[in-house]
């Protein structure tokens, strides 16, 4: 064992001993030094399970992730949350989805918030008729499109059906009112909430439109929420190219366009935990293939790109990417060459989502910085290990609770002519429906950390001194307190973009802002011993 | 481009949907509340998003590490009750994180399911998890009921139930209980009473918690916070004065029918009028005099009030936000001269509109009052879109109104996302109401900057 692994190791046992015994055991697990052996096997990590009470946690609520992630981002839609008032009030505004809706007149409900404001006459007597109420007042005042209604903890314990409130409603009124069975409960973080806002648009909003759009070299764009203006980014590279976007989920997006997506040629997939289950039930109902793609990081989209063109075999696409990719990556290695120098050799560690932990390493590399210990917040052992560990991972009681749908193939829009292209490329070597996860892209020897506790986040800033530290809120200022910078990455600190070409310049600029700052170096009184 | 264009000036009644609240729950209150007791960690007994929530709204609040811990339900849990969760959880937070006190508050989720707290805690002694002299309090919050303003109220109240005690101690000490006031008022706070010479306990305490140094030195428990030792001699204490009907009077109450210690029940002391009030019954319960320095603190203020009053007068103002905060704020912008003419609060209390009411003396009589169910945000646009007003005060969220209406905003309340200063400069006391008055000042000002014709453009002003 070499002095660093020896150390790490050491670091592991610090992390655990204060733990009492089962905590210890269960984090013990959850804590990887990384190894990357051949075919790109890893240690295997415990991801997904509950986290230990009184931890002090970074995790949120299966709400959240349905409610505040996926539908979030979408501006016509009248996201009504039946609860208390909080769980609606903490999810106004506060992940920063940029939306631009076409004209004045769009519907736009991105800025409002709606609650059934739950009282304890109703947790006793029941919210279905202030629910129904709700509805009507939402349409008779707002006149949406369609309206979902999201159920919060004490909705799922009274017993309140939104589903069946959902439906009736929607045969009064007319419109697409749908329920999300989201209790802040379900699951065990954000991620139950995911898959549950992917199962209900799959059932109630994703093939309802019948009309194909036009365009050529047709995809969707799924996981990517437009936070900072990611999408804005991606959506004018795509139009460079001369791609056609049917539809993003969800950044900037809006119900037509959720409804059209069947018709899409290609699903990408950026955001492989939050969207990963809409891209296979499309494949299973509509023959769509799907790949993975990341557009975080000027290397990362190039590839990207390149496997696009790749798909779509065309020369003239080919083309105009190849052409998108030299304008752009002249400007990125001249942004590079200004900030490397400054950057290099540094270290950073990301504890943040499902994705971005992993795909952010890419952009600190461009740099010349080293990530030294990285973890997600909600992910799934396919997210750390890769999608080879699928078929071994255990369902557990808090999973088993999240309804798999059935989905099978659609008599008149499957696309057998999708499915036979897909085989023919696949023939050919080209790699769909794949996630190689984050393990095998980091160094032997990291440390690689599953639902990280303030504990745990604490003594690796002590003992490794991380050059940035990159989390959520909850974390900056503590971090910060160090003396170390910490850089939000599910808001940006209301910064980016921070997608495609121009993105990674604007976090090439932020990180050596960030890093090199000033303020520093002013920490101490000049008369402090 | 309007931010808010669905907002018409067309209201239709809602009695079931709420649109841009101006609330939000209790929990969060309890969270903050507890903060404020030295070496406390509060605990949030319900799922883990209550307290991923709580501890981000309070972050991007006060932009300072704001630690907590949860019970983490899953769905067993929700069927099974969270006993098994508390107990773990409070037997981890005291092995790792070695708080003094552990602060409990309830959820919905905890509150439906009917989870008796004590009687958890009592188990947790029972098998070792509390070490000795360390402790657990806790208060109710169901989310369901009130709001944050009530729940900070809750835990405040549950201070008192848990610590409080009478001894035979002479009574040489004062209480003061501050309400969901920013740390730089809770400073303030303390500041006056040093200055009129009284042996203070402030409670809940959050300034050197929630307004703390950057020196490359990390305490998970900063130095500020009431301490133990301190709440419990708050039984002791010759009088209390309890600031803010809603945050502060039902500890005031539990504190004077547990201990006997006489309760002065008051408003904010936010603006001229309630600082004399608050000052004059310091003055007459402690039997002191109040010294000059304070004096021509309070004419500083006179001055400048009267020195701006062109600027102020008949300007239009809608106030929005926590109930003390409001009857303070009406009362003082009718003593400036200025018109509240819309008042909005989410917090429910009968009470309300008859507090503003008598404290706006019939000077305002075209004034608009709503609180408690459906009274939201989205209904003061409304009433903004029929007739407009000159400035609002309320918390970051009005910006959306503000922009779309071409209004200033006076950032006052909570939550204050997009700006600091609120947890570094009091609003309460004399010099708070200079502040207020000179953020009041600058917006018009520079509003009239801005939009005036060429030829109108002051110099002097």
């Amino acid at each position: 064992m070499s002095p660093e692994s020896a150390s790490i190791e050491a670091l592991k046992e610090e992390m655990t001993a204060i733990y009492p015994k089962k905590v210890a055991k269960k984090r013990n697990d959850q804590i990887m030094i990384n190894e990357v052996g051949e075919e790109d096997a890893v240690p295997e990590i415990k991801a997904n399970t509950r986290t230990a009470p009184g931890i002090i946690t970074q995790r949120g609520c299966c709400y959240a992730g349905c409610k505040g992630v996926v539908l979030g981002p979408t501006r016509d839609i009248v996201n009504l949350v039946h609860g208390p008032i909080g769980c609606s009030f903490y999810a106004w505004l506060t992940r920063r989805n940029q939306t631009r809706p076409p004209s004045e007149e769009s519907e736009n409900f991105m800025n409002y918030m709606f609650s059934t404001d739950l009282q304890d006459d109703e947790i006793i007597f029941g919210g279905e008729k202030k629910l129904a109420e709700a509805i009507r007042e939402v349409y008779d005042i707002f006149q949406p499109k369609a309206i979902g209604v999201f159920s919060t903890c004490p909705v799922g314990l009274i017993g309140d059906d939104v589903h069946a409130v959902s439906r009736q409603m929607s045969e009064e009124l007319g419109i697409n009112i749908f329920g999300f069975s989201c209790e802040g409960y379900k699951g065990v973080s954000q991620s139950a909430g995911h898959h549950i806002a992917n199962n209900q648009l799959f059932k109630h909003v994703i093939g309802n439109g019948q009309e194909v759009p036009e365009g050529e070299f047709k995809i969707n764009l799924l996981g990517e929420y437009n936070i900072g203006g990611d999408a804005f980014v991606l959506e004018d590279i795509f139009e460079r190219c001369g791609i056609t976007l049917l539809s993003t989920f969800s950044g900037n997006s809006s119900i037509a366009q959720f409804e059209s997506s069947h018709h899409a040629d290609l699903n990408l997939v950026m955001c492989h935990r939050s969207i990963n289950y809409i891209a296979e039930m499309i494949e299973e109902k509509y023959g769509t293939p799907w790949f993975k793609v990341n557009f975080i990081g000027a290397e990362g989209t190039a590839k990207s790109l390149r496997k696009i063109a790749e798909y779509f075999d065309d020369d003239g696409l080919r083309e105009r990417v190849e052409t998108v990719i030299a304008e752009e990556m002249a400007k990125v290695e001249a942004a590079q060459k200004v900030y490397r120098p400054k950057l290099e050799g540094k270290t950073a560690m990301l504890f943040v989502g499902g994705s971005r932990a992993h795909h952010y390493q890419d952009l600190f590399s461009e740099i010349g910085m080293e990530t030294i210990s990285a973890g997600y917040e909600f992910a799934h052992r396919d997210d750390y290990e890769g999608r080879k560990v699928l078929p071994n991972i255990k369902m557990d009681a808090d999973s088993r609770n999240i309804e798999e749908l059935t989905v099978s193939k659609d008599p008149e829009g499957y696309r057998e002519d999708r499915a036979e292209y897909k085989k023919a490329k696949e023939d050919e070597g080209f790699e769909f429906s794949d996630y190689k996860g984050m393990m095998p892209e980091m160094k032997d020897g990291t440390l690689v950390i599953d639902d990280i506790s303030e504990h745990e986040t604490e003594l690796l800033l002590k003992r490794l001194k991380p050059d940035i530290f990159c989390a959520g809120i909850k974390e900056k200022y503590g971090v910060q307190k160090f003396g170390i910078p910490c850089k939000q990455l599910h808001s940006y600190d209301y910064g980016g973009p921070y997608a495609g070409f121009a993105g990674a310049i604007n976090f090439y600029e932020d990180i050596d802002r960030m890093v090199n700052a000033s303020v520093w170096k002013h920490l101490k009184a000049p008369w402090a011993g | 481009m309007t931010l808010l264009r669905h907002t018409f000036d067309e209201i239709k009644p809602r009695k079931a949907l709420t649109v841009n609240s101006a609330k939000t729950c209790q929990p969060v209150g309890a969270m903050y509340a507890a903060l404020g007791i030295h070496r406390c960690l509060p605990h949030s007994h319900g799922s883990q998003g209550c307290c991923s929530y709580h501890r981000s709204a309070l972050t991007r609040h006060y932009k300072e590490p704001v630690m907590a811990a949860t019970s983490s339900f899953t769905e067993g849990a929700s069927v099974f009750g969270g006993q098994a969760n508390l107990l773990k959880g409070i037997e981890t937070i005291f092995q790792v994180y070695d708080p003094d006190v552990v602060a409990v508050h309830t959820t919905c989720l905890s509150e439906t399911i009917g989870d008796d707290i004590p009687q958890i805690v009592s188990k947790c002694n029972d098998k070792g998890f509390i070490p000795e002299g360390k402790l657990v309090i806790h208060c109710n919050t169901p989310s369901y009921v009130g709001s944050h303003v009530t729940g900070f109220a809750n835990m405040v109240t549950g201070m008192v139930k848990y610590l409080s005690t009478s001894t035979e101690t002479e009574a040489t000490r004062y209480n003061v209980i501050p309400g969901w006031v920013e740390p730089s008022d809770m400073r303030e706070l303390k500041r006056l009473m040093g200055v009129l010479g009284l042996d203070t306990i402030l409670f809940p305490d959050t300034s050197d918690v929630l307004d703390c140094e950057l020196d490359g030195e990390r305490d998970f428990y900063p130095d500020g916070g009431t301490t133990i030792e301190d709440l419990r001699a708050t039984g002791d204490s010759a009088a209390t004065f309890a600031l803010g009907a809603w945050a502060s009077k039902p500890a005031g109450e539990e504190l004077e029918s547990k201990c006997g210690v006489p309760t002065k029940h008051l408003d904010l002391p936010i603006g001229l009028r309630a600082t004399d009030r608050f000052i004059d019954a310091v003055r007459t319960t402690a039997g002191i005099e109040v010294p000059t320095e304070l004096t021509k603190e309070r004419g500083r203020l006179v001055d400048v009030m009267s020195d701006m009053h062109q600027y102020l007068h008949g300007k239009r103002v809608a106030l929005v936000g926590d109930p003390d905060q409001l009857v303070a704020l009406s009362e003082f912008c009718a003593d400036l001269d200025m018109r509240p003419v819309y008042i909005v609060s989410g917090t429910p209390g009968k009470a309300f509109e008859h507090d503003v009411l008598e404290r706006l003396e019939e000077r305002i009589p075209e004034v608009k009052i709503a609180n408690g169910a459906n009274a939201d945000m989205f209904l003061l646009h409304q009433w903004i879109k029929q007739e407009p007003v000159d400035m609002i005060i309320g918390n970051t969220y009005c910006k959306y109104i503000c922009r779309d209406e071409n209004i200033p905003l006076i950032r006052h309340g909570f939550p204050i996302l997009d700006r600091v200063g609120h947890s570094l400069f009091p609003t309460v006391g004399y010099m708070g109401a200079m502040r207020l008055l000179e953020k009041i000042l600058d917006a018009v000002m520079t509003k009239q900057d801005l939009e005036s014709d060429e030829e109108k453009v002051e110099l002097v002003m």
